[in-house]
């Protein structure tokens, strides 16, 4: 497996809940086919699939790219969305703007953010109003 | 606890992936707002909530779930049984409430 790289594109429909979350469920079924540790595996899908979500739910959708290497995978989530005034506020656990609409459907705690941080060994976050936000994580093997 | 079990305990019915249902869980967690379960990784776990859209299975597939409770007499649409059908997750309904179900469930054994 050393040597390995593999490279994925996927488009994010905005605001479509039946397939929020079928880029991360891809990359999920890659990791495991590869034989990552299941461990490393809930990690990167949790994480991804937070930041897809709130692509989905507070962007209008966005295009996520995953580079997956031997001992790592690298993922990056960019939207061209509303972006976020106060990044310091966002992420903190509890914080939220959802729509009640949207949180009927399960979100909206607030905890998306927090627990991209607390699952991905490097998180980073770049965000202008009007412009769109950045997402980059990365999750390293064993 | 076997899944069969679970299921007896809370007068449920196993609407997929029955063949599964031997299979064994020790904890569970409730709630209706999916980033709450996303914050705790549990060992063969069970998701209780009182949520029916595609989004419990996807939640319950990133946290290797195997198990989803629907609680209070909710029915899962067809989308929803066959995404967790194609993922091997079982799906078990109830007629009882979240708190009702989390308790006879936490009596018998599950752990919080
Ligand atoms: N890609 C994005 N574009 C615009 N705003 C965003 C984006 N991601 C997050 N936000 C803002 O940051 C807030 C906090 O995000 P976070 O993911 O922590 O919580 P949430 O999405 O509101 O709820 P949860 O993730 O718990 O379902 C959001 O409510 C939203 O205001
Ligand atoms: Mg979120």
């Amino acid at each position: 497996m050393v040597g390995q790289f593999i490279h994925q594109e996927y488009l994010v429909a905005g605001n479509n809940f039946n397939s929020a979350g079928s880029a991360s469920e891809a990359v999920k079924s890659t990791l495991k086919k590869m034989g990552v540790a299941s461990a490393d595996i809930r990690r990167v899908a949790i994480a991804m699939y937070e930041g897809e979500i709130n692509m989905v739910i507070h962007a209008g959708g966005g295009v996520a790219v995953v580079d997956i290497y031997y001992d790592k995978v690298n993922i990056v989530l960019s939207d061209k969305g509303g972006g976020i005034e106060d990044l310091e506020k966002a992420m903190q656990p509890g914080f939220s703007t959802a729509p009640e609409a949207v949180q009927r459907l399960g979100f909206g705690a607030g905890m998306g953010l927090p627990n991209m941080k607390k699952y991905a060994d490097k998180f980073d976050i770049q965000s202008e109003v009007g412009v769109g936000t950045t997402v980059r994580m990365t999750i390293f093997f064993g | 606890m076997k899944i069969s079990e679970l299921s007896a305990y809370i007068d449920g019915t196993i609407v997929c992936n029955a063949h599964k249902a031997d299979k064994e869980v020790y904890s569970a967690f409730s709630s209706d707002m999916m980033s709450d379960v996303l914050a705790f990784v549990m060992d063969q776990g069970v998701l209780i909530t009182g949520l029916i859209n595609p989004q419990i299975v996807r939640t319950a597939l990133m946290m290797d779930i195997e198990c989803i409770v629907v609680v209070r007499g909710k029915t899962p649409n067809n989308d929803i049984i066959s995404l967790a059908e194609a993922n091997g997750i079982v799906v078990v309904t109830t007629k009882k409430n979240m708190f009702e179900t989390s308790g006879r469930l936490y009596s018998a054994g599950l752990k919080a």
